[in-house]
């Protein structure tokens, strides 16, 4: 869970964002695992990571452009976030322990799991941020008419708070690994 | 702007690390002694300065020039990729004492999202090239600022009772939050 979390942090504020964020991973984890998987018998093994960041930055060019192409607004507002996909530890995780070691059809199936796990963590997030932060959820007030937004929840210090206690809970409520 | 603001607002202002979010990954893993911190910043300061430079005369020479702006991520990425190795191979052979402090942490530099976070931004806004350098400059700076600081706070949390699970990642990352807080304070001095 603490990987990746870039991008968790700055997108987060308002729940339409968080979406898209979480689909334009799994588009692009699903994608590069598959890829990644499909020639990780004529890789060389020494300039994999290279090969691997080059397939998942093409990936992510196509995500940015689609985003640009059909919803400017969010891809506005995301500005160079959706770029730092390409450095989210997540995809070349999975990449370098997963899809380089198993056949695409197991690699589609893991990436598609962590990519949707990954989704719903931005979602959990930053609907609380934005119920908090805006009194509102996809842009609708919520929370009635005296409510007074917490504007440090939209601001760079909600985040961190925000992510912290949602690891903390997510810890109390697993068992702790021994 | 001039240069100075432009150092002052990536070093204090705009810290990347506590309000763009880049970097944060590391941020968290390497920050539990200030020893260590350090020689981390210092390689992501230097790489940063290195790779700035010379993605900006990618994009402003190449990109631009054939029209293809949207190979920018593409094309930073293996720049990225290849002056970590480059400076690897560079510092091992003509600086030994300097690779030994900061060898370990130049590999993990590719996946840094605040190096290539860093030459997205210079580009987004326009820099002219000695801006761009100082804007690498101060964000280094200003990321070495924050991962030190942490690592220091860190290491007086060994006396704290910190609840079972909110050890580790978690309390670091509200820690983090209370010092982006902090950093807070310095906003509408200078803006980048």
């Amino acid at each position: 869970m603490a990987l990746g979390i870039c991008s968790t942090l700055a997108v987060t504020n308002r729940v339409a964002n968080g979406i898209a964020m979480g689909l334009a991973v799994v588009f692009v984890t699903v994608a590069s695992s598959v890829t990644i998987a499909l020639i990780r018998k004529i890789t060389p093994r020494r300039i994999r990571i290279v090969i691997y960041v080059t397939i998942i930055a093409t990936y992510v060019m196509i995500a940015d452009r689609y985003l640009k192409a059909y919803r400017p607004a969010i891809s506005e507002q995301m500005g160079p976030y959706v770029a730092l996909i390409i450095t989210n530890c997540i995809i070349l995780g999975r990449a370098e322990s997963f899809a380089a070691a198993n056949n695409p059809w197991r690699a589609f199936w893991d990436a598609l799991g962590m990519g949707f796990g990954y989704a719903l963590s931005l979602l959990i997030i930053s609907v609380v941020r934005e119920a908090l932060g805006f009194g509102t959820l996809m842009g609708y007030p919520i929370m009635g008419r005296n409510w007074t937004p917490w504007v440090v929840m939209s601001m760079p210090p909600g985040a961190f708070l925000v992510l912290g206690v949602f690891i903390w809970t997510l810890r109390s409520v697993s068992k702790p690994k021994a | 702007m001039t240069l100075f603001a432009i150092l002052f607002a990536t070093l204090f202002t705009n810290n990347i690390a506590l309000t763009y979010f880049l970097g944060i990954c590391p941020f968290i893993a390497v920050s539990r002694d200030i020893k260590t911190a350090w020689g981390m910043g210092c390689a992501v300061t230097f790489v940063m300065v290195i790779t700035a430079a010379v993605n900006w005369h990618v994009y402003h020479l190449l990109l631009v020039r054939f029209h293809v702006e949207y190979l920018q991520y593409l094309s930073f990425i293996i720049v990225i990729a290849a002056m970590v190795q480059i400076v690897e191979i560079v510092v091992e052979r003509f600086f030994p004492i300097l690779h030994i402090n900061m060898g370990v942490f130049l590999p993990l530099i590719t996946v840094n999202c605040a190096i290539l976070g860093l030459s997205l931004f210079m580009v987004l806004r326009d820099y002219a090239f000695v801006h761009g350098l100082v804007f690498a400059l101060g964000g280094g700076m200003g990321w070495t600022l924050a991962i030190v600081a942490m690592a220091g706070l860190r290491a007086r949390l060994i006396f704290a009772d910190v609840p079972e699970a909110l050890e580790g990642p978690g309390i670091t990352i509200i820690i983090a939050g209370i010092m982006s807080l902090a950093f807070m304070g310095f906003a509408g001095i200078v803006s980048a």
